[in-house]
């Protein structure tokens, strides 16, 4: 199969992660799969007029296209007009390139939340009047219509993440290429389930506090982030904890909070992305599925059972109480 | 004589859009305009917000550089709200900052700028095989081993970042995580193995002899690793005299300690050094789709023309240092900062210079970066006590990959009152400036050649990669 990569608005971020895939890295991944670009813009060797040439060739038919990735948002600006992204040399908007292409695409990628939803690019007052592929934040349709569907029958799969984990691209790709993606695996916001459908808080290192309410109160702190520093990791999907990022990282591993970067709309939290927004002292966010009373019910047990190992770790930068250790039976 | 215009785009292998238009005339450039077509407007965006979301808004500007737009930002805040970072935390977002550029540096070698000397214009040289084997887009192995040797590497950013790109580790007050010693010792190991990557595959010989080279005839008797092929590529075809810029350098100095930066601030023109003096600048609007008038960053604004009129053609404003361009980037580091080869390469200032000044980063940062881990003390704090600014103005001046990165904020009654940034790209890729005066790499291009038939000047391209360009910063 191939892919051609298109860059739209956004930091070309996705791409850098993606070069990040190990064992084994990303060409030999794609290359083992049948997979390879038509063109990337990163990596591909061609520049200019036959670049042109192939993306005419794709519009007019003659050249097959596979997977139409595009990562970063589409900028309608000014005015509707899309002139804020004019695609080099080729004197016409990256939305109208994407309104031509993606009709002869058997399957469409957007990658990065940039491009799924709008993303950073969406920010503040949204100058370039940026979008998503397939929606307007949260709500479907985009720089496509709602009901958009590409040759193969799917809508865009919206391979969301600010970055994208590389892994979350590769395993899209090896499952279109194997020819197994369905409807049913993608979740309410198109996102590929297989990471999905775990939350960020799985296998986060700080579950032992949270189980406690054992809270950090400033940055740096070992505690969690729940309380106080805005971490919305019980409510954010993605398996960053499970895989972990570059090696052994995630966010929370190195002390700061999730931002839900996966989730439409992340941009404008309506709060400080280190606060935690509260009513009467309660934080206002629940975890998935949680109910609010048996929330504050446990909440209020759990955090008076405190160990003071735990209570003292939370706002300690280390291990400052180590585990009891049991004693060695007689 | 034969005149005709030339349009370069998509232009890749350059991180963003990059668009060129060339004015050809008897197999030479007579001009050249260089457009950046994409605006986002961060700028805009930040206007109104708290001043801490600018630590999670501005690294995206731009993924191949996010470790510098957040350091940039930290650091701007941090000066409105006069906190001073912990000393070892600063230790730590320095080692975070330095990993960031070397991974870029060794990008922009293997995957961006060598691959086209694997193209088949150049069959029948004699280094055309050998580059082939090595550089082909996307097959050859150098960039298969570059790509792993970068991402073993950038566990160090997982490890103390959390992820790459876009990290929040790096606070006003310090950074996010307290490294353990295990963890010390764990990214001690990752970077030997990124030496021994080095040593094996680029450089084929301890990176102290290439930083001992002091001077052109030594650079040239250089034959191992990939940067011996480099340098014979470039001897065959007169890269020292391709793409010459005007020797003027800037540099913010990078990676701050208590003794000043590990690579030195300051300007240097002709044969002269000078002192670097920021309330110097202005950001000129004559050439760019943007309202208003030249000014300082502190007093800047950006208010994008809708109507896109001319003589406007780029989206990037040109800054102008006392009313002139300068070139900023690894070469212009080096040459601020004193070191030997890169000294006698500034008057060259062509493609082999940037190259080797980049070459000439990556093998000393290399050193840099396991002097930086040494020194850090997991038994310290990471993070001061500080607060976000309520009032004030700060000026974060850092040195990304590709050369100076600037960003100059105002708060005022704790949200964003204004927010400019000037980015590496947007001093090197800069359009015309109120005198008609073009940008670094407009200058540069005057005098490439273009063959009969070619609509994408090799020439060109080497050129214009060789400033390794990142364009979503540019305008961002």
């Amino acid at each position: 199969m191939n892919i051609l990569w298109l860059q739209s608005g956004g930091c070309g971020g996705c791409t850098m992660s993606l070069l990040c895939a190990e064992d084994p890295n990303v060409l030999a991944l794609l290359d083992g799969a049948g997979l390879e670009f038509l063109w990337h813009p990163t990596l591909s060797e061609a520049t200019g007029a036959p670049v042109r040439a192939m993306l005419n060739d794709i519009r007019e038919g003659r050249q097959a296209l596979d997977i139409l990735c595009v990562e970063g948002s589409i900028l309608r600006g000014p005015n509707g007009t899309g002139r804020y992204h004019m695609l080099a040399g080729t004197g016409r908007s990256m939305l109208d390139w994407l309104r031509d292409l993606a009709p002869r695409a058997a399957h469409v990628v957007a990658v990065g939340t940039c491009a799924t939803y709008g993303g950073v690019t969406s920010a503040g007052e949204n100058p370039a009047d940026a979008v998503g592929v397939q929606y307007d934040g949260a709500l479907p349709g985009g720089a496509l219509l709602a009901d958009f569907r590409s040759r193969g029958g799917l809508p865009v799969i919206n391979v969301a993440g600010c970055p994208t984990h590389p892994d979350w691209v590769t395993e899209t790709l090896l499952m279109l290429a194997a020819g197994e993606m369905r409807d049913d695996m993608l979740d309410g916001y198109a996102r590929p389930r297989f990471y999905a459908d775990h939350l960020v808080h799985h296998a986060c290192p700080k579950n032992e506090f949270y189980e406690y309410k054992a809270s950090a109160t400033h940055l740096s702190e070992m505690g969690c982030m729940m309380e106080h520093l805005g971490c919305v990791g019980t409510q954010a999907v993605g398996d960053c904890n499970i895989r972990g990022w570059n090696g052994e990282g995630s966010c929370t591993r190195a002390g700061y909070p999730c931002i839900n970067c996966t989730a439409p709309e992340f941009e404008e939290p309506g709060h400080g992305f280190a606060e935690t927004p509260k009513f009467a002292g309660i934080p206002v966010g629940l975890p998935s599925d949680m109910p609010k009373a048996w929330f504050m019910a446990l909440a209020s047990l759990s955090k008076a059972a405190t160990p003071p190992r735990i209570a003292r770790n939370a706002v300690a930068d280390r291990i400052t109480v180590p585990p009891s250790l049991k004693k060695p039976k007689p | 004589m034969s005149e005709a215009q030339l349009l370069v785009g998509p232009f890749n292998r350059v991180e963003g859009d990059l668009e060129i238009r060339l004015d050809v005339e008897a197999g030479l450039v007579r001009a050249a305009y260089v457009n950046s077509p994409l605006f986002r407007g961060f700028e805009r965006m930040l206007v109104g917000k708290a001043a801490m979301d600018a630590l999670t808004i501005t690294p995206r500007i731009c993924g191949i550089c996010s470790i510098s737009q957040s350091a940039a930002a930290a650091r701007a805040l941090a000066q409105a709200a006069g906190v001073m970072p912990a000393p070892e935390g600063e230790k730590v977002a320095a080692l975070l900052h330095a990993v960031e550029n070397q991974a870029d540096h060794m990008t922009h070698f293997n995957l961006f700028f060598m691959p086209d000397f694997a193209r088949p214009d150049y069959a029948g040289r004699d280094w055309h095989d050998r580059t082939v084997a090595r550089f082909t887009a996307m097959k050859g192995s150098a960039l298969h081993a570059a790509m792993e040797a970068r991402a073993r590497l950038l566990h160090i950013v997982g490890l103390l970042g959390g992820k790459w790109p876009h990290t929040m580790a790096i606070q006003p007050g310090g950074v996010t995580r307290a490294p353990s010693l295990r963890d010390k010792l764990r990214m001690q190991a990752s970077l030997r193995a990124f030496r021994a990557y080095l040593e094996a595959e680029m450089f084929g010989a301890p990176l102290e002899d290439f930083i001992a080279l002091d001077g052109i005839a030594a650079m040239e008797a250089w034959q191992t690793g990939d940067v011996g092929l480099f340098l014979e590529i470039a001897d065959e075809l007169d890269l020292a005299g391709m793409g010459r810029g005007a020797g003027r350098y800037l540099s913010y100095g990078a990676y701050p300690t208590a003794a000043g930066p590990v690579f030195a601030r300051g300007i240097w023109t002709g044969d002269t050094a000078g002192v670097f003096d920021p309330a110097l600048i202005r950001e000129d609007l004559s050439h760019a789709w943007m309202l208003g008038e030249a000014a300082h960053p502190e007093a800047g604004q950006t208010l994008p023309d809708e109507a896109m009129r001319d003589p406007g053609y780029s989206w990037c404003k040109a800054p102008r240092l006392d009313g002139l361009g300068y070139e900023t980037g690894a070469l212009a580091r080096q040459v601020v900062d004193g070191q030997a080869l890169a000294r006698a390469l500034a008057r060259e200032g062509g493609v082999r210079a940037r190259i080797v000044g980049r070459l000439l980063e990556i093998a000393r940062t290399q050193v840099v970066m396991e002097e930086m881990l040494a020194a850090i003390d997991p038994a310290e704090r990471f993070m001061a006590e500080w607060s976000p600014p309520r009032d004030g103005v700060g000026e974060g001046l850092v040195e990304a990959a590709r050369g100076a990165l600037g960003h100059w904020c105002k708060i005022e009654n704790g949200r964003i009152a204004s927010w400019q940034i000037i980015a590496p790209t947007t001093w090197n890729f800069s359009p015309r400036d109120a005198g008609g005066v073009p940008g670094p790499l407009e200058a540069a291009l005057v005098g490439a050649e273009v063959q009969p038939g070619e609509d994408t000047p090799i020439a060109v391209q080497h050129i214009v990669r060789s400033f390794d360009p990142c364009m979503v910063c540019t305008v961002h």
